[in-house]
């Protein structure tokens, strides 16, 4: 039997209003601890919004529930790095108390010490993405927002990212909150999916995503086209 | 004459310093023309101090403070960029200036002037000086995250929109004080070059400033002290300098290139 202190967020009637418009439509989900929630939708369904409402960077109405003693790490969808003279080692100590940076190197499987004087801007996308992974993780947070955090990067190099967070999510009993376009990626990594367009289409077991009746409900019925037959 | 020569470099020295320190993060916000443009609304102020006989760089100051307050608070309600808003503001406030300077103070106030400085003004520059650089370093590596990622920085409890009203306080400071010796039309200068020719050489942001730090005071320094020798206007003689030590870094850096 599940009880409240098995939750470490649960969230109802969440509403955020953007310039009058609404982005996001009376949500209402609860994330168990140790789990990982897959939030899916398509672009512009509000799922960086809702992430941004739920560390409170954005206004929004509705009831929003944290277990206690939660510690946060946020790892956005977009950064800028390019243009900044920024080594690793640098980045890694922003903003956090006296770090070892290999060991935060270490954690997200980079075990190339050279790589912590290397410009940000001068890493490959796969090298990036586990350096603001490794930069998440350490404050050692209880729970890992993540925003489509191999975007930008080529497919093979995406597993590898996914196993090692399973990993560290086993390790350190984390929770995670993860968006993502791929239904792959909600099949594997995921307990629970929470599929979005600007109201809640599904909140249920990620497994269901294999169902077609499941999938209809999130993408909508097909719609068909006529298209040019062949010439006998 | 000897102790305004020793006296325009050590204040050369200060503010090239802490110029290029603050012009360095301007330069990584994309802002560098922001600094150069802020320069200009400095004139009313120059041109009302001269008017009603005070310090007219105290004027400069509270003129550019103010405007960078108005400013900061316009693009917060409006979401226009800070490069937009200071574009309309400097011209309005050049307009406002050139009708108001009297004309012998408008060529000191456009190009600036060292020869009559004092130890006060000598004293004011170094403790403004350290002072900003010193704030500027508190703020620094905040800065540097938002720049990343604003949500980032939020989520790490960082206030970035008071961050940058503190950064552009600071250079409110460093302008005024950098009018002193290159004049508001060069004052964009000290923040810009210095900030560019580390860039070329830096690989990492400890470097970065403290290469920017440097090249500012060297820039300063030695265009002062060319100035003096020549019998030359301060302002051009301190904008050759910093671009001869861009110029070498530029070189620095395509040497290093071809030799990779």
């Amino acid at each position: 039997m599940t009880t409240t202190e098995d939750y470490l967020l649960r969230v109802s009637d969440l509403n955020v209003k953007l310039q009058n418009q609404t982005i996001l439509d009376n949500i209402s989900f609860s994330v168990k601890k140790g789990t990982t929630l897959a939030i899916l939708g398509p672009n512009g369904a509000g799922k960086s919004v809702l992430f941004r409402a739920l560390l409170n960077l954005l206004p929004h109405s509705g009831n929003v529930k944290w277990a206690e003693k939660v510690k946060i790490g946020y790892v956005p969808q977009n950064v800028a790095v390019s243009d900044i003279p920024l080594s690793v080692k640098e980045f890694l100590t922003i903003g956090k108390s006296e770090i070892d940076a290999e060991n935060a190197l270490s954690l997200v499987r980079l075990y190339d010490k050279s790589i912590l004087n290397k410009r940000l801007g001068a890493l490959s996308g796969g090298e990036l993405r586990r350096v603001l992974i490794a930069w998440a993780l350490v404050d050692d947070p209880t729970v890992l927002f993540l925003d489509e955090p191999t975007n930008g990067i080529d497919v093979g190099s995406e597993e590898p990212i996914f196993l090692m967070l399973n990993d560290i999510k086993k390790k350190r009993n984390m929770t995670i909150l993860l968006i993502t376009h791929d239904i792959h990626t909600v099949k594997e990594y995921s307990e629970y999916l929470l599929a979005l367009n600007k109201c809640v289409t599904f909140f249920g077991k990620s497994e269901e995503i294999a169902n077609l009746a499941t999938q209809r409900t999130i993408y909508g019925e097909p719609v068909c086209v006529e298209t040019l037959k062949a010439e006998e | 004459m000897l102790d305004v020569v020793i006296l325009s470099l050590f204040i050369g020295i200060f503010v090239g310093t802490s110029a290029g320190y603050v012009g360095s993060l301007m330069v990584l916000e994309k802002m560098a023309l922001v600094g150069d443009a802020l320069s200009h609304v400095a004139l009313p102020g120059l041109a009302i101090g001269i008017l009603f006989n005070f310090d007219p760089f105290i004027g400069a100051f509270i003129f550019l403070f103010a405007s960078a307050a108005i400013i900061w608070q316009v693009q917060r309600v409006t979401q226009l960029s800070f490069e937009a808003l200071v574009g309309a503001t400097f011209t309005l406030a050049l307009a406002i200036g050139i009708m108001i300077i009297p004309e012998p103070e408008l060529l000191e106030a456009l190009f600036g002037n060292i020869a009559k400085v004092t130890m006060i003004d000598a004293v004011a520059a170094a403790v403004i000086s350290v002072v900003a650089i010193l704030l500027t370093r508190v703020i620094y590596r905040k800065l540097v995250l938002a720049m990343i990622s604003e949500d980032l920085a939020i989520s790490k409890g960082i206030d970035v929109a008071k961050t940058n009203l503190l950064f552009l306080f600071l250079v409110s400071v460093v302008v005024a004080i950098g009018i002193k010796i290159v004049g508001t039309l060069l004052v964009g200068f000290l923040v810009i070059v210095p900030a560019i020719a580390s860039k070329n050489l830096s690989p990492d942001m400890r470097r970065y400033s403290l290469l920017t730090a440097l090249f500012g005071a060297i820039a300063a320094f030695s265009g002062i002290l060319l100035s003096n020798f020549l019998s030359l206007p301060p302002g051009p003689m301190v904008v050759f300098s910093g671009i001869a030590v861009f110029a070498v870094t530029i070189v620095v850096n395509w040497k290093r290139k071809i030799t990779v």
